[in-house]
């Protein structure tokens, strides 16, 4: 194996987990719900998957308890918000303390242990194709469904019915109440889905990217995915640009390093997030292409009239 | 069941000012039968959360020392957010603030005068607010999205106070640890009163609430900044800009967040570390948000945030719980402030009607 | 507001306020932490030092712990907690607490306290610190040996004095035995992400390095090493589990005997300020068996331990060079311990420019 792939191996990584949260925040802001917990949820995800693992002794078993904690977790914040109307910001934030603090009481005994790899899957024929055969079919199940999902989410929104429903509660809730959508239900449902998919990163965590449990082991991940959400204008593709952009930067820069440049390190660290920045102002510099993907009624709350 | 929310023709006084006590008696319960089934005593261990830290003078001087910079941050993202402006980037415009405001004790250490102090102050709020400045332009300019370059930005400054002071302002005298001089006489501070060691930060969050608050209630730019939170349209034709709005939100909240910064660093830590904040910037915005967006309200939210913080480590100690358990109450508390806030502006009705109407429609899957 | 909060919360209280009050006669030992009690790494190894403490001198004394306390004014504040609630002596576990600490102990004259890593001290204040680069050192001599590429890979947290030690130790032994021998650094600029952990290692693996070795937190880089088919060393415990095949030693942090030494002494009446900076011999930090490495490394690892123990051998010894190459200790001469507690430059052979 070369270094690039062995890089790009890296990079896959890291990007899996940002890019499948995202494009479940994606969903759920496509709806006009801004949920900033998916710190907390990711991270409810990861000791789930995990302490599941172990009890089981299948990974499998423990993709499928990181996907529906996430996803029981965000009913809380679904509740909140939708039955009771609280801020949705306010209330995101609440769910990331609480989403700590639970955990870590979750994984208290399961701290220090190494758990169990995800296998990979390994494509017959596919995974024997030079370069692109070990980067892309010569993964974990988790890789695949990133994927997948990608695919999903994208012909979801824009190919399907119920997606150009869930878009127009995102962009105007009354309207889409008056030709008689439920939008509470519709943004339930979109906020479930974000945080299965949550979850599920939380789960490629604890059972790919580093097989074990610590305390507070997303280290802020969730709030880069939260990032890229809008960093891409609300659409799927542009997601998996950025998740894979950000990746990238952030292994280059510790090779940037074992190369031995002469920057200070706190420098290439910073790197990422600046250039976060940069292309956020690139994309947003047009106005009108954010505006038309931008979901108008993100972050505000329906009561429906009875 | 089903639960369904009526508006209120207006809002409900009696709810506003019974909706907190709902929630805490809930957070009471909920947190006893945590405790209960953590195998403790709930009276003894509600008691160390709530009691407790309010029996000893000491003890009151750090419910301010902890509450300050939460109160003065909150209050100017109050702004902000009833502007409908998302600046979450409190945290970096402290960590800039408390940077700008330690040039001079640290760079220009030996300068002595009773002048270095409000200097200080000055330069804390100037460096705040030009961070703040960034999103802020690239809002009002360039239309990126302010919530997330302001998060971004909190990194940087981070990453910038950890290479200063490992670097270029490392002290000299300190075998190369990764800390500045500490700061001169001149350069600190003082306590507001003889009994601890609560220093004048403190006066300047109950200050900062008052002033906002009067501005926000009696003069045309608190009017100006309502409107121009609930409607854009509307604010253009009473004839309000949105872009000096951005402009002047932010940079108010980033002083605001700077003067905190340089009032910590000042008052409580006396030099610059690689940390200086464990996250009051964002803590703020949870205390903003329970506040209701309201300066005064504000300054009881941040007393009651400060509380839970100083509450947990006594359950600690008299416990032996872990601070999980405080993270988790934390979070409980802040649910159910939430949600009991619903009852101010709505009715809620419980339902039992059959569900068959409301499955018809498609949703996400 | 408050009045009613008051009146609830008390009736809560006098409803069930039943336990409280402990063993009075028992000494009462405290510890503070800045990380989790079981963070895996650093704190987890204080924390496994005061359950030693516990079971040597658990008739006579009872402890007590504080975790995840930032670093700053909630430092201050959570001493003086300790200090009020009735503590005897207070461990400050972290480097960053040290202010804090000096502060408090002038505030409660009759209570000690012992401070970890630092370097100020008081009439009722002691520091305290262990030796890793000693352990660093046999560390270095066995890459040396069993490195086929020739180059270890270095994760380093922040440069602090501490950590530069070790990696200047790391290659003063690798140099004892390949004088060629070189290492590359990456700063990771955490203590604990085990995200960031792992994928420091894979960029040194990739990069042709085939020994890890690590001052974060985390097991990640031994799980990373394990997968990739390289060998590493584990930090503050022992992560052989982590890696069973791949782990060729690990130090150890026993703080534990430190800690039964100092309550004793405060026991008998013997407390008085100190400040120590014990190693291997004191028994404040042990290798980790010595592992998935040939006889004759082993016997080489086992007997440079021992050189250390008898102070027979001290790993900063001349001659050695820094970096640029100017001369840092003459042939024989051993470093004080005042350089290397401000230690901010590298020894030759390091492939890295020191963050300033």
């Amino acid at each position: 194996m070369g270094i690039v792939e062995a890089i790009l191996l890296t990079v896959i990584t890291a990007a899996t987990p940002l890019v499948i949260a995202a494009l479940g925040e994606l969903v759920t802001e496509r709806s006009g719900v801004l949920n900033l917990g998916v710190e907390g949820m990711m991270i409810i995800g990861a000791v789930c998957a995990f302490v599941a693992t172990q009890q089981t002794g299948s990974p499998y078993i423990g993709i499928i308890a990181g996907t529906v904690s996430g996803a029981l977790f965000s009913l809380l914040f679904g509740f909140l918000t939708l039955t009771l109307v609280a801020n949705q910001v306010a209330t995101g934030l609440a769910l990331t303390i609480l989403g700590l603090g639970v955990s870590g009481m979750i994984g208290e005994p399961y701290s220090g242990q190494s758990g169990a790899k995800l296998p990979q899957i390994v494509f017959p024929f596919l995974s024997d194709i030079p370069y692109l055969g070990p980067l892309l079919f010569k993964q974990d199940l988790i890789f695949y469904l990133s994927i997948v999902l990608i695919f999903a989410v994208n012909w979801f929104l824009f190919k399907t019915r119920t997606g150009l429903m869930l878009r127009s509660v995102g962009d105007s809730h009354s309207s889409a109440h008056a030709l008689g959508i439920n939008v509470i239900r519709t943004r339930y449902l979109a906020v479930l889905f974000g945080g299965a998919c949550a979850g599920l990163a939380g789960a490629q965590f604890s059972l790919v990217y580093t097989p074990q449990w610590t305390e507070n082991m997303s280290a802020g991940r969730g709030w880069i995915a939260l990032a890229l959400v809008v960093f891409a204008s609300w659409r799927p593709w542009r997601v998996v640009i950025g998740g894979y952009l950000f990746g990238a930067v952030s292994i280059s820069q510790l090779h940037a390093q074992a190369f031995g440049i002469g920057i200070p390190s706190q420098f290439l660290s910073a790197l990422p997030y600046l250039a976060t920045v940069a292309v956020l102002i690139v994309i947003s510099h047009n106005r009108r292409t954010t505006l038309i993907n931008t979901p108008a009624s993100l972050g505000k709350s329906f009561v429906p009239d009875r | 069941m089903r639960i369904e929310l009526e508006k209120r023709p207006k809002v409900s006084v009696l709810f506003s000012i019974f909706s907190p006590f709902i929630a805490l008696a809930l957070t009471l319960i909920a947190g006893a039968i945590m405790f209960f089934l953590l195998g403790k005593d709930p009276g003894y261990a509600l008691y160390s959360f709530f009691i407790e830290p309010l029996t000893e003078v000491w003890s009151l001087h750090e419910l301010a020392i902890k509450a300050g910079p939460l109160i003065l941050i909150a209050v100017g993202l109050s702004v902000c957010y009833r502007s409908n402006n998302w600046n979450i980037g409190a945290e970096g415009q402290f960590i800039m603030g408390a940077i700008a405001g330690s040039i001079l004790p640290v760079v220009f250490y030996e300068w002595q005068s009773p002048l270095v102090l409000p200097l200080m102050l000055l330069l804390g709020m100037l460096g705040g607010a030009l961070f703040a400045g960034i999103p802020a332009f690239l809002k009002a300019h360039l239309n990126t999205n302010e919530i997330l370059t302001s998060l971004m930005l909190v990194y940087v400054a981070q990453l910038f106070l950890d290479w200063l002071v490992r670097g270029p302002w490392r002290n000299p005298g300190g075998l190369n640890f990764p800390e500045t001089r500490t700061f001169a006489a001149d350069a600190i501070l003082p306590e507001m009163v003889a009994s601890g060691r609560a220093h004048w930060g403190f006066a300047f969050a109950i200050i900062a609430a008052v002033l906002i608050w009067l501005m926000m209630r009696f003069t045309l730019k608190g009017f100006e900044i309502t409107v121009l939170g609930q409607s854009e349209r509307a604010g253009r034709f009473a004839g309000f800009s949105s872009r000096k709005m951005i402009w002047f939100s932010m940079l108010l909240s980033g002083a605001l967040a700077g003067l905190a910064g340089i009032s910590e660093v000042s008052g409580a830590i006396q030099q610059l570390r690689p940390v200086i904040s464990p996250g009051y910037g964002f803590t703020a915005i949870i205390v903003a948000f329970l506040g209701r967006l309201n300066p005064l309200g504000i300054v009881a939210s941040g007393l009651v945030l400060a509380l839970t913080y100083l509450g947990g480590e006594a359950a600690q100690l008299s416990l032996g719980v872990s601070d999980k358990v405080t993270r988790v109450f934390q979070g409980l508390l802040l649910f159910f402030v939430l949600s009991c806030d619903t009852l101010i502006h709505y009715k809620i009705r419980m339902v039992w009607a059959d569900l068959t109407d409301t499955v018809k429609d498609g949703g996400a899957n | 507001m408050k009045k009613l909060l008051f009146a609830l919360a008390s009736t809560v209280a006098v409803l069930g306020f039943t336990a409280a009050a402990s063993a009075q006669d028992k000494a009462k030992i405290c510890f503070m932490y800045v990380g989790s009690h079981t963070d895996g790494g650093y704190s987890q190894a204080h924390d496994l030092g005061r359950l030693d403490l516990e079971k040597a001198l658990g008739d006579k004394i009872e402890t007590q712990f504080l975790e995840n306390v930032p670093e700053g004014p909630d430092a201050e504040r959570a001493l003086e907690r300790l200090a009020r609630s009735g503590c005897n002596l207070i461990f400050s576990t972290s480097f960053g607490f040290m202010d804090a600490t000096v502060k408090i102990a002038e505030k409660f004259p009759d209570v000690k306290f012992e401070h970890a890593t630092g370097y100020k001290s008081g009439p009722n204040l002691a520091n305290y610190n262990s030796r890793f680069y000693e352990g660093r050192y046999i560390q270095g001599q066995i890459a040396a040996k069993v490195s086929k590429t020739g180059v270890a890979g270095y994760i380093a947290s922040f440069p602090i004095p501490e950590v530069v030690m070790g990696i200047n130790a790391f290659v003063v032994g690798a140099r004892s035995v390949n004088p060629d021998f070189k290492i590359k650094v990456v700063w990771a600029n955490t203590w604990f992400d085990p995200g960031k952990e792992a994928d420091a290692a894979k960029a040194l693996i990739d990069q042709g390095v085939d020994i890890l070795t690590q001052h974060t937190d985390t097991t990640a880089p031994m799980q990373v090493a394990a997968e990739r088919g390289a060998k590493a060393f584990g930090q503050a415990s022992d992560m052989i589990k982590a890696g069973p095949e791949t782990q060729l030693t690990a130090i150890v942090d026993t703080w534990g005997t430190y800690y039964i030494k100092r309550t004793q002494l405060l026991l008998d009446g013997k407390w008085e300020t100190a400040s120590s900076w014990d190693g291997l011999k004191d028994g404040i930090l042990k290798m980790a068996p010595y592992t998935n490495m040939p006889d004759d490394v082993k016997k080489m690892a086992e007997e440079t331990e021992a050189k250390i123990k008898s102070g027979e051998l001290k790993p900063f010894t001349g001659p050695l060079k820094k970096q640029d190459g100017s001369e840092w200790l003459a042939a024989g001469v051993s470093s004080d311990d005042g350089t290397l507690l401000g230690m901010n430059f590298y020894v030759e052979g390091v492939d890295d420019k020191l963050p300033q």
